[in-house]
């Protein structure tokens, strides 16, 4: 990977350019809306905005991995791939929010903007080719989700689910912070390929300072990814913050921590990868199990989700750990199907749940089903599929990354994997059971569906792609295959 | 380094701070003076020819007063406060250069204590560090007007270090550095003229970071008796008293070398027109404690950053595109 | 000289870091974290790197602290309660010897030799620190200099939705 770039080319950070601008754009507009109806326009300019910004980032496939701002950045296949996730889990975002924010009285100008921001220190994370600039568009990226969590502010549980990922994010904003400090310490350099070029050259990997800065790195990777053990934030936080946040981090924080991981150890620490992946693989094995097994105790539908999204970071973990094409290429693959199809679910949530996190216990979602067949069958598919039950997405993800595993030779993993997807089974299906099968309690009165028409948009977004990529899996995956083939 | 330049080095030290306390002392002079004649009253006139060794009486006097440590403060921070801000603002002064040079014996003495890099800088950030004496004197004195008087004091001066340092940058974006030295080289025209906006900001800010009048809240005596040093006695609240005027001289010696070309100016030696310089200023001080009445807080706190603020900002852009367009 | 200053405000950066968590008293906490940051200023200016030591004052012992300062004396906070879990000897024993593990480890581990073998890219030298960097930030370091000040904007955008008056 050759560098010389003192260009600036701002074509590059395109996408950023453009998120940023309708952000800019928002807090404009936000000063000349008066009334609750005009609210949807901002969400339409942001919307524009992910549009604007996904056509730049396809400009930049399959063509030569193009560096730039003296090699701070790259456009490339992965990140094309990246940036199209973080932005198809932005676009419907900021869909699934229209109504909700209205709904909950949330500031909406500064709600949209933040998203936005989110966004673009995502698709930062993703271009980085060096560390200041991964830890950069990690902040952006966390700064904005900080304060996005504790927007509904009518809600206690919203500050709280505000302040303790702004502490704990602090916190291993620091580990992240001294671990890029101790490999600039041990390898005289922030950019990723220099890293990966001193390492190759060592004789000596056991090095006690660059150890400890892999490790540390880890560490903060570990917590934006809810890795176990320090997946302990993730339930508080996603039940507090405001649910299309909750879709939001569940999904494009977990696929930023993993492309700047992939990007990282993959690509520059490979040397060192009998060490991490060691680490890694109990780190997989820990956070499936515990994200399964908790998953199974909740009543709250979003803390269940939490759990289970702490266990499919497990799953994912798997394929960083087997690697290769097969791996890597399983891994991109799942992420884009995880984003489809919890984003999915958590439409469903907002649709159900109402102000002032009502009907936000699994109590609630009794017999919605037979009233409104259409959301219990979206609920329905998300569930098969986030339980990983043929013919949806969600199995294929599992399938490719449980083979992948298999082939390096991985096959205590795979099978505490699959032991654990079994386990997942039940508490998927609780949902679905209950939707469809169990009356409501006699008294309780009966949940109003809180429908509108982007949130049916998201759903049929969510489902088609569900299904589609479940069906025909492979050009996805030749296209997650495409985007890796700089770390083969 | 030879033994005669550490020589050189210890004795300009010694005496820019004989000099600058004797300058103290004699502002206080100068403050009861002038404010005396503007309220067509007299000052000081008893001890001495004029009053000339009042400030001297004063000192003795403070020297010998009980030496007062308020049950229930927190003795080492007490102690501590007064020294910080004295030292804080003795210490600024030693980047201010005075003069060009002097030959004595053959020797180029060059007429400040050091010449760094980043002096400005420097400056700005012992006076972000003397915030500290000022805030602890009120918190450690365990009595509520020296907290208030503390809690007020840091709030401003946060407020208008901003400010302070936004007003400057149009002039180091004309000299290109942050050494006074080459700021004074720089004026051939004084930058006051071509940053007429970035001297007012500075000189109101100048105000409110020394704690004068019309900003002289934290010690605004008929509400908080005399503020955070309300506890302090003797030696220690004389430190206050000295640290005050330092921070004035050190401040108008600021302006003098930013805005009004330093010790440059034509017949007299440089020397003198830097103390003219200073003098000015430091009158200017005085004149406006004679005029302007105090702020309120809520008052203060906006005009900081409603409007010194942005206008700082302002002139920083305006400063750059007139750079651009004029080279 | 160099190497005795740098063993000396390196050892007081450590020993007030220490303190800092050891001290009951919130703003002697605070206090302590100032010790700390204007020994790392001290020890920037000796590494040739006086622009950074100044800003580091200005910005961190004189706006930010001052700040934590203000706040901690608005909330009159009192010395803190420690949990009854664990004694306060025992609690102080454990943290030296935490300290004093890492610290070994990290010695013993060569990292200080690795760390001395490691020339820092040449910023000191050229006549003017200040020029040096601000021209590594405009030409290297201009995409990440740029992207803090989208970081502050979402920064400021946050505090003030969070603190702002809710109606």
């Amino acid at each position: 990977m050759g560098i010389e770039t003192g260009t600036v080319m701002l074509s590059i950070i395109g996408p950023e350019v453009v998120l940023v601008l309708a952000a800019l754009g928002i807090m404009m507009t936000d000063l000349f809306v008066k009334s609750d109806s005009e609210q949807p326009f901002l969400m339409w300019i942001g919307f524009v905005g992910m549009l604007g910004a996904l056509a730049v980032s396809a400009s930049f496939w399959g063509k030569e991995a193009a560096y730039g701002f003296y090699g701070m950045v790259v456009a490339d296949n992965f990140s094309a791939f990246f940036t199209t996730l973080f932005l198809i889990a932005g676009g419907l975002t900021l869909l699934m929010s229209s109504g909700y924010v209205r709904a909950q009285g949330i500031a909406a100008g500064e709600y949209y903007t933040l998203t936005l921001f989110a966004t673009t220190g995502m698709v930062l994370m993703a271009q980085s080719t060096d560390l200041i600039m991964l830890f950069l568009g990690l902040e952006v990226l966390s700064v904005s989700l900080y304060v996005l969590a504790g927007m509904a502010q009518d809600s206690t549980r919203s500050a709280e689910s505000s302040l303790k990922y702004f502490m704990l994010g602090a916190f291993s904003t620091g580990f992240l912070l001294y671990g890029i400090a101790l490999l600039y310490g041990a390898c005289g350099s922030t950019r990723l390929a220099d890293i990966g070029s001193v390492l190759a050259q060592k004789q000596i990997l056991r090095e006690p300072m660059l150890l400890a800065g892999m490790g540390l790195l880890l560490t903060g990777f570990g917590f934006k990814i809810a890795m176990a053990p320090f997946h302990r934030w993730a339930p508080d936080v996603y039940e507090g913050a405001p649910t299309p946040i909750t879709g939001f981090m569940s999904v494009g924080v977990k696929a930023a921590a993993f492309a700047a991981l992939l990007r990282v150890f993959a690509g520059s620490l490979a040397a060192l990868s009998p060490h991490w992946k060691e680490l890694l693989w109990i780190g997989s094995v820990l956070t499936m199990t515990i994200g399964n097994v908790a998953a199974l105790r909740q009543t709250n539908i979003k803390r269940m989700l939490a759990y289970s999204s702490i266990a499919h970071a497990g799953y994912i973990l798997i394929g960083v750990v087997a690697g290769g094409s097969a791996g890597t290429g399983a891994v991109l693959y799942y992420l884009l199907v995880y984003t489809l199809m919890n984003i999915g679910a958590f439409a469903v949530v907002i649709t159900i749940e109402q102000k002032g996190e009502k009907n936000l216990n699994l109590s609630a979602y009794a017999g919605i089903g037979s009233r409104h067949l259409a959301l219990g069958a979206a609920m329905a598919v998300f569930m098969f599929s986030l339980a990983g039950i043929p013919p949806f997405s969600g199995f294929m993800g599992k399938f490719y990354i449980f083979s992948a595993a298999v082939k390096e030779g991985y096959i205590g993993l795979t099978i505490i994997a699959v032991l654990n997807s079994l386990v997942s089974v039940y508490y998927y299906l609780r949902v679905t059971v209950m939707m469809f099968m169990q009356e409501p309690e006699s008294g309780a009165e009966e949940a109003a569906v809180f429908f509108h028409p982007a949130l049916a948009g998201v759903l049929l977004i969510a489902i088609f792609f569900t299904v589609q990529m479940g069906l025909f899996p492979s050009s996805y995956l030749q296209f997650a295959q495409d985007s890796i083939k700089m770390f083969l | 380094m030879s033994l005669l330049a550490i020589g050189i080095a210890l004795a300009k030290a010694v005496i820019v701070f004989v000099c600058l306390l004797l300058c103290v002392a004699y502002s206080t002079w100068l403050e009861r003076k002038v404010l005396g004649h503007m309220q067509v009253r007299c000052g000081p006139l008893r001890v001495g020819w004029y009053g000339l060794l009042q400030p001297i009486a004063d000192g003795i006097k403070l020297f010998f007063k009980e030496d007062i440590v308020v049950s229930g403060a927190n003795k080492f921070l007490y102690i501590l406060s007064p020294m910080i801000v004295m030292i804080a603002a003795c210490a600024s002064i030693a980047v201010v250069p005075f003069g060009d040079y002097i030959d004595v014996f053959g020797q180029k003495i060059y007429l400040r204590v050091a010449d760094v890099d980043i002096g400005v800088l420097y400056i700005f950030a012992l006076s972000s560090l003397s915030v500290y004496g000022i805030t602890l004197a009120g918190w450690s004195s365990n009595s509520k007007y020296a907290l208030l008087g503390g809690l007020r004091a840091s709030a401003q001066m946060i407020s208008y270090e901003l400010a302070t340092g936004l007003s400057i940058i149009g002039v180091l974006m004309h000299a290109g550095s942050l050494r006074p030295t080459d700021i004074v080289a720089g004026q051939d025209i004084w930058y006051i003229v071509k940053q007429p906006i970035g001297f007012l900001i500075f000189v109101i800010c100048a105000f409110a970071e020394c704690n004068r009048s019309p900003f002289d809240l934290p010690e605004a005596e008929n509400e908080l008796v005399p503020g955070f040093h309300v506890e302090y006695s003797s030696m220690k609240f004389a430190l206050f008293f000295m640290a005050e005027y330092a921070h004035m001289i050190v401040v108008s010696a600021l302006a003098a070398t930013l805005f009004l070309g330093g010790w440059r100016g034509p017949v007299l030696p440089g020397i003198v027109w830097f103390m003219l310089k200073v003098f000015a200023m430091m009158f200017f001080f005085i004149w406006i404690r004679a005029t302007y009445p105090r702020f309120r807080y809520d008052q203060l706190m906006k005009f900081g950053w409603k409007v010194l603020f942005p206008v700082a900002l302002l002139n920083i852009v305006v400063t750059g595109i007139g750079m651009v367009i004029w080279g | 000289m160099e190497q005795q200053l740098f063993w000396l405000w390196g050892g007081i950066a450590v020993i007030s870091a220490v303190m800092m968590i050891l001290k009951r008293n919130p703003v002697h906490s605070a206090l302590c974290l100032v010790v700390v940051f204007v020994s790392l200023a001290l020890l920037y200016v000796l590494l040739g790197a006086e622009f950074l030591a100044a800003v580091q004052v200005i910005v961190y012992a004189g706006a930010i602290m001052v700040l934590f300062l203000f706040v901690i004396m608005l909330l009159n906070l009192e010395t803190e309660v420690r949990s009854q879990g664990l004694s306060r000897v025992a609690f102080k024993a454990c943290s030296l010897a935490g300290t004093g593990l890492l610290l070994l480890l990290l010695l013993g581990g060569g990292a200080v030799k690795a760390l001395r073998a490691m020339a820092p890219e040449q910023v000191s030298g050229v006549p003017g620190n200040t020029q040096a960097v601000a021209e590594l930030l405009f030409t290297k370091y201009l995409l990440p200099f740029e992207v803090t000040s989208i970081l502050l904007l979402a920064a400021i955008v946050g505090a003030l939705v969070l603190a702002g008056k809710r109606d």
